[in-house]
Parts: C-alpha cells; sequence; structure tokens
C-alpha cells in the first residue's frame, strides 16, 4: 500500500491530461471544419509576431493599466509551471520537493515563485475590482451577461484559490522544516509563506503535514481542472494565443482577399475568344457559395480566431458603430461564431460525425444583418486585438453572402452599385462627365 | 491667382507618344463631389506651380470598385477592377498619386492579384515628396500658430500605416499640430468607410461623424485636417451641425498648402 498515493496521482494526471487532450482534439476537428486556407509564406515574419505579440505581450500594453496586470498574471502563470514541473515529479515518484537538490538555485527559484503567487492575486483582485467595482464599460455590453459574465469571474476565482493553495503548501512545509519533521528537509526559501506560518504555529505535525498534503493535493487537483476548464470557456487563449498571433494576417489590413471563383468568372467574360453558350466542362467544379453564412463557410483561421477569443472587448469599445450606440460588437461576432461553432460540433458529435441540419445558421440565428451593415470596415477591432484577431474579415464575409447570395443589400447600397455598374461612379453621374471640374472655375 | 488649370489627359499624352511621371488618380469623389472638387483642383494647382508632368484618364477612369466590394459585391468589385487595370496597364502605368485613401488603398493592396502593380502613393506621401526634393517650397506663414488637428483616415492610417507624411506636411506650415485623444493607429473613424458614405447609418445614439466632431472640438482647433474627401464630408457635416463652421475650418492638406503658397 506504501504506493498508493502515487498510484492515484497517476490516475489523476492521467485522466486529467487526457480529458483534456480529447477535448483538444474536438478543438481541432472544429477548427477544421473552416475552409481550407494554406498559410505558409513568410515563416521568418510569422514566428517573429508569435514571439513579440503572443510571448512579448507587446500589443497588451497599449493599455498600460490592465496591460501590466495581464503581464504579472501571465509571467506568473508560465513560470510558477515549473513548480507545477516538480510537483508532478513528486506525484509520480512519491518524492518531496525533488529539485531542492538545485541548493541555492532552488531557494531562488522557490522565493520567485512565492513573489509572483502574490503578485498573481494581487493582480486578480484588481482585474476582479475592475470588473465587479468600478464595473469597466467593455465589461458591461448585452453580450456579457449570463454565462460570459460568470466565466470572467470563475476564472479569476480559480486562479485566485490555486494561488492561496500554492501559498498555504508552502507555509505548512515551512513551518514542518522548521519543527525538524520527518521527510521535511530544509529546501527552499519562503520570502511570503513564512508570513502565513505563524498560523500554524500551534499546530502538531501530524496535523500539519495533513495540511501541507491537503493543500499540495488540491493544487494539482485544481490545476488539472483548470486545465480542462479551459475548453469550456473563453479562457483558451492562454494556448490559441500562439497559434493566432503565427496565422494571423501579415498583408496591410486595408487589403480585402479577392475571391479566387469570382475572378474567374470576370476573366471569362471579359475573353473575347470565351463561347458564352459552351456546355461547362465535364471535371468543372460546382461553384462555392459566396462569402458565409454559417461557420463552415469560414476559414479555418477565422474558427481559431473564434475559439482564442477571450472576451476582453478592447475591439468593442474601439468599434465606432458600438461607440455610438449601434449592434454591432466586434467581440460578439467572435462570440457566436465560436457559440455556433461549438453547436455544431455537437450537432456532429451527436450524429456519428455528420452534420445534421439543424435548420439554423450563423446568419440571423446568432449575427442579424443589422449588425453587419453597421460596420465601417474602419479596423480599429482588428487594430486593437491583442492577438491578431480579425472580426472585420468575418463581417466582410457575411455581407458578401447577403449581397452575392441573396441580393439583400440595404435599398441605398443597391442604388450605389447600379450606379457603378452604369455610370463607373457611386452617385448618378455620367462618366463622359468626370473631367467637368477641370473647367469649371 | 493662377488662372487656368493645367490638367493634361493620358490620351493626350499617348497622341505625343510621351509619358508622363506620375498618374493622378482623382476618384469618384474628386471628380463629381462640389466639396472634394475643391481638393481636386487645390492638388492640380501644386502640381502645376511644381512643374509635375502628370495626367489624368479623365472620362476613361472609373470607380475602383472599393464601395461595391466593401458592400459585400465581390463581382462588381472585379469587373470595376479589371476594366480599370485594362486601362492602366495599356497606358503602361507606373506610378499612381491618388487624394482618395479608398481609391489608394484599392489599388495598391487589391488590384495587384488582379493583374495590376503600381506603385501607388497617396497625395499627401507624394508632396511630401515634392518638399523634401525642393520641388515646392512652404514658406506662407498663412497658418503660423494656427491649432491644426489632423483627422486619420481609416485606409490611409490604420489600414497602410501611413501616419507621418500629412504630420510632416501640417509641422511644416508652421502650425501648432494638435492631437486628437484618438489618433494615428487608434484613430477614430469618421463614419464613412465600408461603404456607409452611401446609406443611412444604422440605428443607434448617434452618429459616428459627431462623436468624431466631439473628439476634435476638445482640443480646441482652428483647423480639422483630412486626407480623404469622405472624412473631409463627414467632418464637414459634424461642425457644422455643432454650429462651429465659422470658427473652425476643415481643410485637406492639399489645400492647406495650396492656400499657404497662395494659389
Amino acid at each position: 500500500m506504501q504506493y498508493l498515493p502515487n498510484i492515484i496521482f497517476i490516475l489523476l494526471l492521467v485522466v486529467g491530461v487526457g480529458f483534456f487532450v480529447k477535448n483538444i482534439s474536438k478543438l481541432k476537428r472544429n477548427i477544421f471544419l473552416g475552409k481550407e486556407v494554406s498559410i505558409n509564406d513568410n515563416k521568418p515574419q510569422r514566428w517573429k509576431n508569435m514571439a513579440k505579440i503572443a510571448l512579448g505581450q507587446s500589443k497588451m500594453v497599449v493599455r498600460p493599466i490592465a496591460g501590466f496586470l495581464h503581464i504579472i498574471v501571465y509571467v506568473g502563470f508560465v513560470i510558477i509551471n515549473i513548480e507545477v514541473f516538480e510537483i508532478i515529479l513528486d506525484g509520480v515518484f512519491g518524492t518531496h520537493r525533488m529539485f531542492s537538490v538545485l541548493g541555492g538555485l532552488y531557494d531562488f527559484l522557490i522565493a520567485s515563485f512565492e513573489v509572483l503567487a502574490l503578485l498573481v492575486i494581487i493582480a486578480v483582485v484588481i482585474f476582479w475590482i475592475r470588473r465587479n467595482i468600478i464595473r469597466l464599460k467593455r465589461f458591461f455590453k448585452p453580450e456579457m451577461v449570463g454565462w460570459p459574465k460568470k466565466d470572467g469571474n470563475l476564472i479569476l476565482y480559480i486562479e485566485l484559490v490555486l494561488m492561496f493553495l500554492f501559498l498555504t503548501m508552502n507555509a505548512a512545509d515551512y513551518q514542518l522544516q522548521q519543527m525538524g519533521a520527518e521527510h521535511y528537509a530544509k529546501a527552499g526559501s519562503f520570502p511570503i509563506s513564512s508570513f502565513i506560518a505563524p498560523l500554524f504555529e500551534n499546530l502538531s505535525i501530524s496535523t500539519l503535514i495533513i495540511v501541507e498534503r491537503t493543500a499540495w493535493w488540491l493544487h494539482i487537483a485544481g490545476i488539472l481542472f483548470f486545465l480542462n476548464y479551459l475548453y469550456y470557456s473563453k479562457h483558451l487563449h492562454i494556448l490559441l494565443a500562439f497559434p493566432n498571433t503565427y496565422y494571423g494576417k501579415l498583408t496591410p489590413k486595408g487589403q480585402f482577399k479577392n475571391l479566387q471563383s469570382v475572378t474567374d468568372e470576370v476573366r471569362m467574360m471579359m475573353d473575347p475568344d470565351a463561347d458564352p453558350y459552351a456546355e461547362p466542362a465535364e471535371d468543372a467544379e460546382v461553384p462555392d457559395k459566396f462569402g458565409a453564412s454559417d461557420v463552415q463557410d469560414l476559414s479555418w483561421v477565422q474558427l481559431l480566431n473564434a475559439y482564442t477569443c477571450t472576451e476582453c472587448g478592447r475591439c468593442t469599445s474601439e468599434c465606432p458603430a458600438n461607440l455610438t450606440g449601434k449592434k454591432l460588437s466586434p467581440r460578439k461576432i467572435m462570440m457566436d461564431t465560436r457559440d455556433r461553432l461549438e453547436e455544431v460540433g455537437k450537432n456532429i458529435d451527436e450524429n456519428n460525425g455528420e452534420f445534421k441540419d439543424d435548420g439554423k445558421q450563423l446568419l440571423n440565428d446568432f449575427i442579424s444583418p443589422e449588425e453587419l451593415w453597421a460596420c465601417t470596415s474602419c479596423n480599429a477591432c482588428v487594430e486593437a486585438c491583442p492577438i491578431s484577431i480579425d472580426p472585420l474579415s468575418i463581417i466582410m464575409d457575411m455581407r458578401q453572402y447577403l449581397v452575392m447570395e441573396q441580393s439583400a443589400a440595404p435599398t441605398d447600397l443597391n442604388n450605389m452599385m447600379s450606379n457603378i455598374e452604369n455610370n463607373g461612379a457611386p452617385w448618378p453621374f455620367n462618366q463622359m462627365d468626370r473631367l467637368n471640374w477641370s473647367k469649371e472655375s | 491667382m493662377i488662372s487656368e488649370l493645367k490638367v493634361p489627359t493620358m490620351a493626350e499624352f499617348f497622341a505625343t507618344g510621351t509619358v508622363p511621371e506620375v498618374l493622378f488618380w482623382v476618384g469618384c469623389a474628386g471628380s463629381f463631389d462640389d466639396r472634394a472638387k475643391k481638393i481636386t483642383k487645390a492638388f492640380v494647382k501644386i502640381l502645376n506651380k511644381a512643374n509635375v508632368s502628370f495626367a489624368v484618364l479623365g472620362t476613361e477612369e472609373s470607380c475602383t470598385g472599393d464601395p461595391a466590394k466593401r458592400a459585400g459585391n465581390e463581382f462588381l468589385f472585379q469587373m470595376q477592377a479589371v476594366t480599370n487595370i485594362e486601362v492602366l496597364n495599356a497606358y503602361e502605368i507606373k506610378k499612381i498619386v491618388t487624394a482618395c485613401p479608398h481609391c489608394f488603398n484599392t489599388i495598391k493592396n487589391e488590384y495587384p492579384g488582379l493583374g495590376g502593380n503600381y506603385e501607388v502613393v497617396h497625395h499627401t506621401q507624394f508632396l511630401k515628396q515634392l518638399l523634401t526634393e525642393g520641388r515646392i517650397s512652404m514658406e506662407g506663414g498663412t497658418f503660423k500658430g494656427k491649432r491644426i488637428t489632423f483627422h486619420d483616415p481609416c485606409y490611409l492610417g490604420r489600414a497602410n500605416g501611413v501616419y507621418e507624411a500629412p504630420r510632416d506636411l501640417i509641422r511644416k506650415l508652421d502650425a501648432e499640430l494638435v492631437e486628437m485623444k484618438s489618433c494615428k493607429q487608434r484613430g477614430l473613424c469618421c463614419g464613412a468607410g465600408g461603404a456607409q458614405m452611401f446609406k443611412e447609418p444604422e440605428k443607434g445614439d448617434k452618429d459616428v461623424n459627431i462623436e468624431r466632431t466631439e473628439q476634435a472640438l476638445e482640443i480646441k482647433p482652428d483647423i480639422i485636417a483630412a486626407g480623404c474627401p469622405f472624412c473631409n464630408t463627414m467632418m464637414t457635416d459634424g461642425v457644422k451641425n455643432k454650429e462651429k463652421e465659422d470658427s473652425i475650418a476643415v481643410m485637406d492638406i492639399a489645400e492647406l498648402i495650396a492656400t499657404a503658397e497662395d494659389l
């Protein structure tokens, strides 16, 4: 029975990581429900963007307060993972503080984890205050009621609990070390938890061991829980920010893609040798649907964008349409895309791998034409996103569907377009009058 | 005042077997909109004064297709694009300057994929270049000490990363360049982009141009400088809405320079 804790630990680890891997494969499947686009260009620039924007948090600090606090939590999260690695090895091999052989370096590491843990606690508390007491406007938009609001707070609570468990574990350990308990050799330096330790002063060694072990187990179980919580929350950005910034747009923001299927059509029309009555070739592909009305019409990068969004709302708070009270919110575009994608994914799971028409789609059931038509295509949302999400491309693809598949543009725009068709200008002026300005005084 | 504008067309150059240094793409607003025509003329006056060899397409020019594409009509956009590219390529155009950021963006970024490859510059970049090369001078003290703020057009700024050329020109006017709270990368749209110019806005609390005008009024400018005919219209309307048209002028960078040079 000596190995029971090791076995329980390994089981916990396998179940925790296994469940996570299962969900990640589902996530991957869902993302690749999107249209194929191959992105192989300019790899050095892409790696650079990932290093700068995701790893280096370069765009977070555009808003200095949130940016600074976020960097604390981010650095804390990454660095404290070294400790998690030790905990896992200890758990598997039944050792205690395996890395303590590092001596002075170990003391330094533990000390820095503790300082970071405290800073994370402070940052998380400020984040909570911003969300719940100061009530920053961007956290109180119509799309932020119900689950998204709860989700945001839950993540903060989990992080807080994890940090407290970590410090409690260390404090009990420190106290045990002071008392010379067996198996608790002096290791590590505890600049923060040594202040908690006095609370444990009157406890017996056996009680302290229970406290230490409980905190240790809850901490690692909590981390595994959090890992699995990611998939169900907006928090996937901690992983997906990296691929998302890698696959982010490299061309100028104003450059929208040209549809190849349309180019082929236009070329044929302009070709004087083309026979308009010719039978289509046997192997001619059925032309794609123009634009997007559902998630499968979007590219996999756009769907990756949707899973990456952490609902911070910087896009929405910079959107001119949203600022002036229109329904459009770029964040909602991303949230709707993800919600619909999840729904489609579940549908596929329930129908043995085949999507069964559910009579719903992204357009109308999630995103209304009113939202789409309010966009000025100004790219403020794209610029504002700290991790290279592009809500504008989804808006434009959906407009394309409305106009090219449904002829459902607002009347004014139909007038504008028929003017362009007839006179080569968006207004009803004759093309022959184009140079009149040069003769007017 | 120089009386006659010299506006040669590509067809005229072609007839004499010569090529101009640059094609001036006027754009629909610059050709037809009464306010924007003034910008076109101001720019031509500067080109004339600097003896720049340029030409326009005149009646051979047609909409770039930008509003059609942004409205979702890819087919109409590409029809326009391919037609324009045929004209431009037939004249073997190498360099294009335009005073409209929408035309600028479309020709620069979206035409290459359809066979139209040109060096495209915005008129503020071109004017900056003329200044650097000493082909124009800006010594007039007309705007000395005036508070001028520059409203970044989305399709020049964020869309293509051009922020400094227009600002450098304003500084050269000896004017005091003041910035609105949202500027450059975070500049607020005027509300006209994405084909909004041609439709009524969706229901909301206020119009985008009013919001932007309020940002401008906060810093009490004498002049709101623009670099886009659509922004110009939107900001002019915004200033009128606030009944400030007597104290605040909305002017294109080209107009500022033409005025400073007393053209």
